[in-house]
Formats: C-alpha cells, sequence, structure tokens
C-alpha cells in the first residue's frame, strides 16, 4: 500500500533528505521519499502491515528530525 | 511570506538596532569585557534564540553535526575567544541569509508548482435541470456540466451545445486556441476562452487527462537524478569531514607547532560556518524541479529527474515512423483492381479489416463508409505486420503487405494505370487464393519534421526511423526528411529487437525512442528514454513511456533535449560554483585571510545565488542553444 501526504512547513531541503533516510529505515517500510519541492511525502509500506500504526512511527520520527513540519492527514 | 518568515524578519530588524547600538556605545565608551558581552549578547539573543534552542533539541536526538549545532559552536566559540562583535554579526547574517533562502526557495517553488498547477476546482453540474457548483471528483461519468468563459474544463468530455473555443496551453505549451463543435473531444485542463458550452463528461475525474498529468508530475520528484543522489550522499560526509578538520585545525597547530590557542580556534570556526552543505542540497533538486517545471509548461511531462539526465546525454533519437513524424491519418488514395470492381475490392478489404485497430486498417474501413455485416466472416486471423487472413461470405481472403502474399504464394499483379506513388503504402488483396488488386494508403508527412530532425542532426545526435512500411515508402519519407539511418519492413517485435542492438552503441551517450504509444509500448520501455507523443489518450504508452508529450509536435523532441541540456548545465553550475566557494572559504580561512563574515557569504550567500541560478531551469526558449 502507497499513500502520499503534503507536509506542511518543510523548509530545509537537507532534512527532507533526511527524513526520508529515517522513514526508510523504519520497520515495514517498503520505500519512502520526502520531496522538498512538490513538498510531499510518500510512503509504501510492505504487504499487510498495519498502516496507521506505521504511520505514527513515520509521524515520530518525521518530528524528531523537523519539529515544525506537520504531515497533512 | 510565511508568518514564521514575517516573525523571523521582525526578530532580525529589531537585533539588527540592537546591534548598531552596541557598537556604536563600545566604540565610543571604554567598558569592562563584561559589559561589551552583555551589550552585544543581547542582538545575539534575540535573532539566534531558536537555533540555539534547536541546536540543544537535536544534540539530544543524537544529531550533532547539525547546521544550528554548528552555528552555535561556531558562535559561542567567537564569544570565548572575545570576538564579541563577530559572533553577534554572523549569528544575524546567518539568520539573513536563511530568511532570504527559505523566501527564495518558496517563492521559486511556488511558481514552478504553478506552472504545473492545472488543477480544476470546480464543475458545473446539471442535476434535476438545475446547475450546482460541485468538487470535480463528485461528478460521474455522463453527466452534463456547463463550462463559463474563463473556466477551466474540469473533466473530458464532448461537447453537447455551444462552439468552443479552448486554450490548451496548460496541457500542451500550444498557444492557439482551438475551435470545438458539437461532439468534438474536450481534454480537462484546457481553458474556455470562447463563450459558455455544454458538455457530457466521458469518464470520472480520476481517468481525466488532468488526474494524469498531475499524478505523473507529483511522482516525478521520486525518480531522483544520479546527481541528486550524489549531492545527497555527499552531504552525509561532507559536515562530518569538515567538522573533524576543524577539530584538527583547532587542536593541532598550538600543540604541536607552539601556534596561539586563540587564532587556531577562531580559525577553526570558520570552519563550522561553512561545513553546511546546504546550498547543494537545495539547488540540484531545485533545479531539477524548475527543469520539469518549464518542460511541463510547454507540454513535455518529463517523468523524473533522472531522465532529465539520461535526455541531457541523447546520441541517438529513433522514430516510429507513423504518427511521430507522419500524422498517421491514413486515407485511401487509390485503388488498382484485377479483375474485381473497385467497389467490390473496397468491400471485402474493408470487411477484413473491420476488426482491427491499426490506422491503415481503419482508414479502409472509413473509406467504405458503410455498415459491415460482421456475420459475413466466418474466421479470422490478424498477422501482426503482414496483414489480415479471413473467410468471408465463404472465400478465403487475404489482405496485407507484400510479404503476406509472398506467404501465400500470390504475386501481385499491376494492372492498368497502377502508378505507384512513392510515398503510399500498399495493401494488397487476394481472394479465393487469386490476387484481386490492391488499395493505396497515403499518410502525410508533419509540416515541422524535416525540421525536427535537422535540428537533432545539428546537435550532433543520430536519427533513425524505424517502419513497419515496405522499405520502398520508409525511403522515400525519411530520405525527404533527411534522417540518418532508415530501417523498414519491421514487425513489432523487430523495432524492439533494432532499439536493443543499438542501445549499446556508445556508452557515454543514450538513445531514445519516439513513439505515438500505440502498439510500441514494449519498445518505450527498452530504450534509455521512451517519449511517447500525443499519448494523453492512452494509458498504455503514459505509463511505458519515461516522457511525455501532451501533443504530437515533433519539435517538442530536440526542445525536451534542450530543456535537459540546460537543466544539467545548472545543475554543474551549482555543484562546482557551491563547492568551489567554500572549498576557497576553507583554505582562505585556514591560512587566516578569511574572517567569519566571508565564511557567513560562503554558506548562504552561496546557497541564495545557486537558488536564482537555479530558477533559470525554468525559462526555455527558442534562443536556447541545443
Amino acid at each position: 500500500m502507497r499513500k502520499t501526504f503534503d507536509l506542511e512547513d518543510l523548509d530545509c531541503a537537507n532534512c527532507a533528505a533526511k527524513m526520508e533516510l529515517g522513514i526508510k529505515k523504519l520497520d515495514g517500510v517498503k520505500d519512502a521519499s520526502v520531496s522538498f519541492m512538490t513538498q510531499k511525502m510518500t510512503v509504501e509500506a510492505d504487504d499487510g502491515v498495519d498502516f496507521d500504526a506505521l504511520m505514527k512511527k513515520v509521524v515520530k520520527t518525521v518530528r524528531k528530525i523537523e519539529p515544525d513540519c506537520r504531515i497533512i492527514m | 511570506m510565511t508568518r514564521r518568515q514575517k516573525k523571523t524578519l521582525i526578530r532580525v530588524i529589531v537585533s539588527a538596532a540592537l546591534f548598531a547600538a552596541a557598537f556604536a556605545v563600545t566604540h565610543f565608551l571604554p567598558l569592562p569585557w563584561w559589559a561589551e558581552l552583555m551589550l552585544f549578547l543581547a542582538p545575539y539573543l534575540v535573532v539566534g534564540y531558536d537555533v540555539i534552542f534547536k541546536a540543544a533539541r537535536n544534540m539530544i536526538h543524537g544529531q550533532v553535526f547539525d547546521e544550528c549545532f554548528l552555528m552555535v559552536i561556531a558562535t559561542a566559540g567567537a564569544f570565548a575567544v572575545k570576538e564579541y562583535p563577530e559572533a553577534a554579526a554572523v549569528m544575524l547574517l546567518y539568520q539573513v541569509g536563511e530568511l532570504f533562502q527559505s523566501v527564495a526557495v518558496g517563492r521559486s517553488r511556488r511558481s514552478i508548482a504553478a506552472l504545473m498547477d492545472i488543477r480544476p476546482d470546480h464543475a458545473n453540474v446539471v442535476r434535476g435541470g438545475e446547475e450546482i457548483s460541485v468538487s470535480p471528483d463528485e461528478v460521474a461519468a455522463g453527466e452534463e456540466i456547463v463550462v463559463r468563459a474563463g473556466e477551466r474544463v474540469p473533466l473530458d468530455g464532448v461537447i453537447l451545445s455551444g462552439a468552443a473555443s479552448v486554450d490548451t496551453a496548460a496541457l500542451t505549451g500550444e498557444s492557439l486556441p482551438r475551435d470545438l463543435g458539437v461532439g468534438e473531444n474536450v481534454f480537462s485542463g484546457s481553458i474556455n476562452v470562447g463563450s459558455v458550452f455544454r458538455m457530457r463528461t466521458t469518464g470520472t475525474y480520476k481517468e481525466s487527462a488532468v488526474s494524469k498529468i498531475l499524478e505523473l508530475v507529483e511522482r516525478s520528484a521520486e525518480r531522483k537524478a544520479k546527481s541528486e543522489n550524489f549531492i545527497t550522499k555527499f552531504a552525509r560526509y561532507y559536515t562530518p569531514a569538515v567538522v573533524i578538520s576543524a577539530l584538527l585545525l583547532a587542536l593541532i597547530p598550538p600543540l604541536l607547532f607552539n601556534g596561539e590557542w586563540e587564532v587556531w580556534i577562531h580559525r577553526a570556526l570558520i570552519f563550522l560556518v561553512v561545513s553546511c552543505p546546504c546550498a547543494l542540497v537545495i539547488s540540484v533538486p531545485l533545479s531539477f524541479f524548475s527543469g520539469m517545471g518549464g518542460a511541463s509548461s510547454k507540454g513535455i511531462l518529463i517523468k523524473g529527474a533522472s531522465f532529465i539526465e539520461a535526455l541531457s546525454r541523447v546520441g541517438t533519437v529513433v522514430f516510429d515512423k507513423t504518427g511521430t513524424l507522419t500524422k498517421g491519418s491514413f486515407g485511401v488514395s487509390d485503388i488498382h483492381t484485377n479483375g474485381v470492381s473497385a467497389a467490390e475490392l473496397l468491400d471485402v478489404a474493408a470487411v477484413a479489416e473491420s476488426y482491427s485497430n491499426h490506422p491503415i486498417a481503419q482508414s479502409i474501413v472509413r473509406a467504405h463508409g458503410k455498415h459491415i455485416d460482421p456475420s459475413r466472416i466466418s474466421s479470422l486471423n490478424e498477422l501482426p505486420g503482414l496483414g489480415i487472413k479471413a473467410v468471408i461470405d465463404g472465400r478465403e481472403v487475404a489482405a496485407g503487405s507484400e510479404r503476406l502474399m509472398e506467404s501465400l504464394g500470390i504475386s501481385p499483379v499491376c494492372g492498368e494505370g497502377c502508378s505507384h506513388d512513392m510515398r503510399s503504402s500498399c495493401v494488397h488483396v487476394a481472394v479465393g487464393n487469386k490476387y484481386a488488386g490492391h488499395i493505396l494508403i497515403s499518410d502525410e508527412v508533419k509540416s515541422d519534421a524535416k525540421e525536427a530532425v535537422s535540428v537533432l542532426k545539428a546537435a550532433g545526435i543520430r536519427t533513425v526511423m524505424l517502419t513497419g512500411d515496405s522499405a520502398r515508402v520508409g525511403n522515400e519519407v525519411g530520405s525527404s526528411l533527411g534522417v540518418d539511418e532508415i530501417r523498414s519492413e519491421l514487425l513489432p517485435e523487430d523495432k524492439v529487437a533494432v532499439t536493443e542492438s543499438m542501445l549499446g552503441d556508445d556508452k557515454k551517450r543514450t538513445l531514445a525512442f519516439v513513439g505515438d504509444g500505440i502498439n510500441d509500448a514494449p519498445v518505450l520501455t527498452r530504450a534509455d528514454v521512451g517519449i511517447a507523443m500525443g499519448a494523453l489518450g492512452s494509458d498504455a504508452a503514459i505509463e511505458a513511456a519515461d516522457v511525455v508529450l501532451t501533443d504530437d509536435d515533433p519539435m517538442k523532441v530536440s526542445l525536451a533535449v534542450r530543456i535537459a541540456k540546460k537543466t544539467m548545465r545548472i545543475v554543474r553550475e551549482n555543484i562546482i560554483f557551491a563547492l568551489a566557494v567554500k572549498l576557497a572559504v576553507l583554505v582562505l580561512g585556514a591560512l587566516g585571510i578569511a574572517n567569519m563574515w566571508i565564511a557567513v557569504f560562503a554558506d548562504v550567500g552561496v546557497a541564495v545565488i545557486a537558488i536564482l541560478n537555479a530558477v533559470r531551469a525554468m525559462r526555455v526558449d527558442r534562443s536556447d542553444i541545443i
């Protein structure tokens, strides 16, 4: 399953790269992409993974790297 | 400006005033060191408290090489070596630069996004005799909608009433408005520049041209170019490397060579200020993004930054003749018979071809024009690239190429008045194993095709034309256009094989294949860059291609190459410029020539210049050399 989210107040390109790396390392994430340009995040989960639970971890990762950045769900 | 940017601006102004006051006071009054420290600490904290806060928080999270952290260390170090004005000024300048950078990026991001934003915001749907305004995704297929003057067509559909004049610039880059009559198709995303018209939707919003384009554009950011990945990787090593050299610079000369601690610590701090890779990390993806934005405003949808890279190195462009160099709209130009009447020949050919969606087959059906009774066909076999064998009205009928005739052991006969038009394709027909005649089908060469080929050739790009037609037709069309190489009489699978054989020709340069998306998805996928032309209607082509041209202008191929080359040039400029300035400042800093002010410029100033340069990729015109 893959979903795309809008991001708000993502204003550092390096942070976007760090977020992408951080999210990719999470268990259950097949692929992830954080685009600073389109201010969008795409998360692709492995099959059979609880997406909502995974998103909680994603939110936590994002907050750790850039606390001002919000994921619009 | 966002609220956050405004807040930062106010803090910068307040801090600048405090700094000026502190500077004036310390200049005229001899003060003890602690009073001076206090005076400069005030503007420092006003402008930099959030940086300090962020640095502390990131350190707790274990991110030591964070930009904020480095700024704090650098400025704290400056305070420690009693360079109070410098410490405050560096933080102030850093924040000014960050603000500028954030505004510049935000602005260019929005202006590029605006180029690509063709999202319709509402649809006026007619329900129960009343017109209501709803969101486009609430409209079903087959509903009637009203498009007023100046409005964006929300969904794909057919015109019901009113003479529409639509501007398809957002879709195709074509600026001339197109006039559409009743019954004609209208694409979502075009703008009604004429008067109000009514239309019936032919699909839902999800299936519309607009959705397809948006999806393509939005996903394009995911396919990162090699140089983008290089930069993110580089950034991961660059910062730690610079910080470690700063540490060595601060420790080694004083410890081993009796250097003065203050001097070397101060020089090391300069290293920390330039250690942020921001200029690169922002400007490289921004350059690609603005290149893709500029391209999409011209009707060239590039599926990812990696294809800009590939397109910029293109060495060979392979065209599929039909639909790319020629119009692909065939017409029957002549019928030559052998023992049957022309009407009879056309009738039997049309019945045979009635199930094929090949453009030539369809042109015969169109020329026939009458109703075709499917029960007349008792068996039908389509041989790709050759033609059709069928049993019609109990008779064996074969319609297709000369090769099909050969395989049946039938030799074509030229009757009276049989003068071959060199540019025509020939459909031979045999009835009951006897040659019955042939139908000449002609296709027009696109008016821009010759120029498109010559522009590519002038740029040193090899041009190849593939066609399923006979060598006679292929050579005639190909040589009139001036293509370097012509391969004809190819079956669909031959096109894949020919393209594949050319792929390895030159390791440094890439191969682009241009097709109209009909029957050539395998080749589109196989080529380094698959370019589908006028392919908005075909999902398979959009899926298989790397670059989608929304209209069928062959000049767009060279324009796409031009945009790619310009974008790559800007990417290289930015990488070299940012690295060169940073390296120079590192060297000058180590030698004690550069001060911290210059270092701040090398950090944020360079980032801003690189951002402004990146935005140039958005603007492409004919004067840009290929």
